[in-house]
């Protein structure tokens, strides 16, 4: 099905199962332990022997020597896996760094060996006798430090174009006659997921089947392949049950292409998980930035010039954190400029984690919007309304977007969390020993779309089984999917299956870029469409008639069973949606305002969040349940980012020093003690026939922000360098 | 981790003695520190004895009008014993000031007194580390240090002590009943149970070889309010920046000791004695000698104001 003009009125506007608020029908698997996840596929593949990785001591070099006879001779080790004994291999499109190093080093904690041994316990002992001898060479780990020679990357990709330009920004920013010109860090960042990336691999001859924990079933069934230099036919990826990503699975990572020549090399299955403290240095993470943002307005706060320059850095061949794109959009002002620079870097490579680009890029921007709204003695609140701006300020009034309830949302949740009484003035609002104060940021978030294909079938007994390379990395795929299902084919949702993360199934868009959602739901509303035609024809009854209610296909009076017209063979359809232009045509994006009020302890400096909340506008909500948690769960995660989490960089070993949980600090229950979310209706007609958007990545835009700009209210300390520890509230507060 | 064979103790002579004389042998109780150090092969023991079946799980009073405490009494149950809560209120919030509730279910008396630094650089077996592999350098210092000691360290090793229940040991003066691999018990005051870095890091305790802790014993209770005030980057589970462990005196006598700034649970003279002077002086006392790096000098601020709150507290109770 090819969606190129709005949609008009469809099966989904019942809203009889979507967008009701609905458990999630994968919930008692999981929390009863019934679920299956990537490495406990005993079921699947008994007998699989335990692969531990052996990382890089050192940041950049070659391997001078490899001693193996120790391990090798460890008991229980049946197999080691190098570089020099696992056959070329290709790189995938995705990954920067081969994901099996030797002799070149290019990060930290690079794989340069797979110990396998058939306990897991002899596996781990075995890998700490590998030997290897290195030849170090020098690296570049400073992003300051590189900040002089980063230069401008390729347009392209996920990125776009690395700079933009409308108008004359300098003549008008310095004519200005409010100018905010600050410059914000943001540290690297860990993905933390709760599940590490983990994978079990068989091969039965030359057929490779995978269960891993993996976002993108049909990218990765593509790397798989690549790497290996097998046929894309001959991979199977099996991904049902994923304990969180946020992006750190949407890639081949070298837990599955370890497992895979591991299990080829002990013809036997092979599992791999990567340990918890090997993850921030070999995988992937968001990268650090440096950013300078200039705003020129009038008196008023009216925007005239407004530009954002972003500096990170990578791996050759890396990619930039495009931590600029949302300047282009989020407000207007006739004059524009935006700018991404990268660095090399000889730390583990970047890559996207949840909202890539706006949710550290939103920590710039909408602290400087603060700015700007003290510099004028404009509200924050009511400065985002006065530049807002319905279309593409870069590209005109010909692009409008596609919906946009930015001003609904900053009223809506201004009003439900008491903004009106905010003092503006900071640090004057004291309970006990807490400085208290609130803080407001505008959320904003790229809608992605992309092509997604499922399988829609009845059976004899008139259960709806849908299947679809879908991913549910937890964020609830199942229960939308089956929703989506039960709306189409007029049935309870007790009566749908959902069968995901199976490359066997149609290829759908995955999870990632809060994409997932609407795409495959879309790709489900086709096929169901599709399916209906069938009953309907099956039926007898003309389509544009045809009723589809309490599991029956009515015209009039009649009606027939689903199960009845399925037969004993079950009836089956399969189709996929395909985007058109729409989201050229318009932008797409999704909208929210958070609100946060937080204490900051007037002798230590500890800031503790009091309440966050916020107003999201983002197309139709499926599952208003669902749908909540990944918008607390995202606004948690912007309130880590704005506290406490940081990678640290050693700039003298070319690693992320803290990298284990006790370390690397993410916020935990008592950090947040209240969290409110209230979604704006909004149905976005141009977005796909289910009129939704993307929801899982606009929470952590602009939270952090949100707190940063609390502080700031309670306590007058304007700290533009992140996290926003004591450290540097007190050394602030000091002067 | 590197295979290990493993006893259970039957009797605490015995536990001493098998200790003593087998080479590579520790002590396991609740695991909480030393499996993790296994697993990554910080630590390496080649027999584990375990000791939870020794009986050393109660509270008992002393005939001196103190507490003794078993050594393998576990921290959620120390915490929540009515006389500690009474008497010795500062060990009990000392105690939920640490870990989880999970981990504390878990953790012992005597193994929290063990636990060993959460520095960073230990935790990396390609970092170098004197403590944890003596003379291979510390990594800490030039490194990355915002969460390491400021006092008792050396040019050898900025690893801070983690515990928080020391520090309120340490504060209440307890001492540290062991017996020896010769069947000797004797009594360490816990200011000289944790030994300063100095040249040798991978020296912590006083214990030696063989030795085991069997319980800690209070002194009498010295009445007065108890605090214990724990400043970290979240509000659960995370070591701290700094916590301070106070007990301030109805006669103005008070007394208090610092957890995240010292190589050992931190505590001295001086700074009681300016008790009456106020926060700044006791931070005054309490830092002398401190030696910090860019990243962690805001601590010798926090201390000061740490203390501040907590005198604001007293004078807002009063």
């Amino acid at each position: 099905m090819k969606f190129d003009t709005p949609a008009t009125t469809n099966p989904i506007d019942k809203g009889r199962v979507v967008g009701v608020a609905h458990d999630r029908i994968d919930g008692p698997a999981k929390v009863t332990g019934s679920a299956p996840y990537a490495y406990e596929r005993h079921d699947a593949a008994p007998n699989a022997a335990y692969g531990w990785i052996v990382g890089s001591a050192i940041a950049k070099g070659t391997i001078a020597a490899m001693d193996l006879r120790a391990a090798e001779a460890a008991p229980g080790v049946l197999g080691i896996v190098t570089h020099a004994n696992a056959g070329k291999l290709g790189k995938g499109n995705y990954n920067t760094a081969p994901l099996l190093g030797g002799p070149a080093i290019m990060h930290y904690d690079q794989a340069l060996a797979l110990v396998i041994a058939d306990t897991f316990e002899n596996a781990r002992a075995a890998a700490k006798l590998v030997r290897i001898d290195y030849a170090p060479q020098d690296g570049k780990f400073d992003l300051a430090a590189e900040q002089g020679n980063a230069v401008k990357p390729p347009d392209g990709g996920f990125s776009g174009a690395a700079d933009s330009a409308v108008g004359d920004f300098d003549g008008a920013f310095a004519k200005a006659a409010v100018r905010i010109d600050q410059r914000y860090t943001t540290p690297d960042h860990s993905h933390a997921m709760l599940e590490p990336h983990a994978t079990t691999a068989a091969w039965n001859g030359d057929k490779l089947t995978l269960w891993t924990a993996n976002q993108m079933i049909a990218w990765s069934v593509g790397e798989v392949a690549k790497t290996l230099g097998i046929p894309k036919a001959n991979v199977r990826l099996v991904s049902p049950y994923i304990g969180g990503g946020f992006g750190a699975k949407l890639f081949l990572r070298a837990d599955a292409l370890l497992a895979a020549l591991g299990a080829k090399q002990i013809g036997r299955p092979v599992k791999v998980a990567i340990a918890r403290s090997q993850i921030p240095n070999n995988t992937t993470h968001r990268p650090a930035t440096i950013q300078r943002i200039r705003i020129g307005a009038d008196k008023n706060g009216v925007i005239d010039a407004i530009g954002h320059e972003v500096w990170s850095g990578d791996l050759p061949g890396g990619g930039t954190e495009t931590a600029a794109m949302q300047t282009r959009l989020l407000y207007g002002g006739a004059h524009r400029m935006t700018a991404h620079r990268l660095a090399t870097l000889d730390l583990p490579e970047g890559n996207a984690m949840r909202a890539p680009g706006e949710a550290v890029g939103l920590l710039a921007l909408e602290v400087a919007m603060d700015e700007l709204a003290e510099a004028c003695g404009v509200d924050p609140v009511e400065l985002r309304i006065r530049n807002d701006v319905q279309y593409d300020p870069e590209a005109g009034t010909q692009r409008p977007y596609s919906s946009r309830k930015l001003v609904e949302c900053l009223r809506a949740g201004a009003d439900r969390f008491g903004w009106a009484k905010r003092n503006p003035k900071p640090g004057k609002v004291r309970d006990g020993r807490w400085l208290v104060g609130m803080g407001v940021a505008s959320a904003f978030r790229n809608n992605l779309v992309g092509k997604s294909g499922a399988r829609i079938g009845v059976d004899g007994a008139g259960k709806v089984i849908v299947e679809t390379d879908m991913t549910d990395i937890g964020t609830g795929s199942y229960t939308i999917i089956g929703q989506t299902a039960a709306e189409m084919l007029g049935v309870s949702l007790d009566d749908v299956i959902v069968r995901l993360g199976d490359s066997r199934f149609p290829a759908s868009a995955g999870s990632g870029g809060q994409w997932g959602a609407n795409s495959s739901t879309a790709g489900v509303y086709a096929a169901a469409m599709a399916l209906r035609a069938k009953l309907a024809e099956k039926a007898g009854y003309p389509i544009d008639q045809a009723q589809f209610d309490d599991g029956l296909v009515k015209l009039g009076d009649q009606s027939q069973t689903l199960a009845a017209l399925a037969g004993r063979e079950g009836l089956w359809a399969e189709d996929s949606i395909e985007f058109g232009d729409l989201d050229k045509r318009y932008v797409q994006a999704t909208f929210g305002a958070h609100f946060c009020e937080v204490g900051v302890d007037v002798d230590t400096a500890e800031v503790r969040i009091r309440r966050m909340g916020g107003a999201f506008a983002a197309g139709r909500i499926l599952n208003p349940k669902s749908a909540r948690s990944q918008v607390i769960g995202a606004m948690t995660m912007g309130a880590g980012s704005a506290l406490m989490e940081a990678l640290e960089v050693d700039t003298r070993f070319g690693l992320f020093i803290n990298h284990d949980m006790a370390e690397y600090a993410v916020p935990v229950h008592a950090d947040i003690p209240q969290q409110d979310v209230l979604f704006i209706d909004e149905l976005d007609d141009k977005s796909s026939p289910m009129k939704a958007k993307g929801v899982g990545e606009l929470g952590i835009c602009g939270a952090g922000a949100a707190v940063a700009n609390a502080i700031y209210n309670a306590t007058g300390l304007r700290l533009r360098d992140y996290p926003l520890t004591i450290d540097k509230l007190l050394k602030a507060q000091m002067g | 981790m590197k295979p290990f064979t493993y006893s259970r103790a039957t009797s605490v002579a015995d536990a001493a003695k098998a200790a003593a004389s087998t080479q590579g042998a520790r002590f396991i109780a609740g695991g909480t520190n030393l499996l993790d150090l296994m697993k990554l092969q910080i630590e390496t023991p080649t027999h584990l004895i375990d000791v939870n079946h020794l009986g050393l799980d109660r509270i008992e009073p002393t005939p001196e009008g103190g507490l003794r405490i078993g050594a393998l009494v576990r921290n959620t149950d120390l915490a929540a014993d009515k006389v500690v809560r009474r008497d010795y209120g500062v060990l009990s919030r000392a105690l939920l000031a640490g870990a989880s509730g999970q981990l504390r279910n878990k953790a012992t008396t005597a193994g929290n007194l063990l636990q060993r630094t959460r520095c960073p650089y230990f935790y990396d077996t390609n970092m170098p580390c004197n403590k944890r592999k003596p003379g291979s350098g510390c990594g800490a210092i030039g490194g990355i240090s915002r969460s390491l000691a400021i006092l008792g360290v050396s040019d050898a090793c900025i690893a801070q002590h983690p515990s928080d229940m020391a520090v309120a040991m340490r504060l209440l003066d307890a001492q540290v009943d062991t017996v020896g691999a010769d069947g000797v018990a004797r009594a360490i005051p816990i200011a000289d149970f944790h030994m300063l870095p100095g040249d040798t890091p991978h020296v912590e305790t006083a214990l030696k070889s063989g030795e085991i802790i069997t319980s800690v014993t209070l002194p009498k209770p010295i009445g007065g309010t108890h605090v214990y005030r724990k400043v970290r980057d979240r509000a659960s589970y995370a070591f701290a920046l700094v916590s301070v462990a106070a007990v301030f005196g109805k006669d103005g006598g008070s007394r208090f000791a610092f957890g995240g700034i010292g190589a050992k649970p931190w505590r001295t003279p001086a700074a009681d004695a300016a008790a009456s002077s106020g926060a700044k002086a006791v931070a005054e006392a309490a830092l002398s000698g401190a030696r910090t790096t860019h990243h962690n000098d805001f601590k010798k601020t926090l201390v000061e104001r740490t203390l501040a709150s907590l005198y604001r507290q007293k004078e807002a109770r009063s």
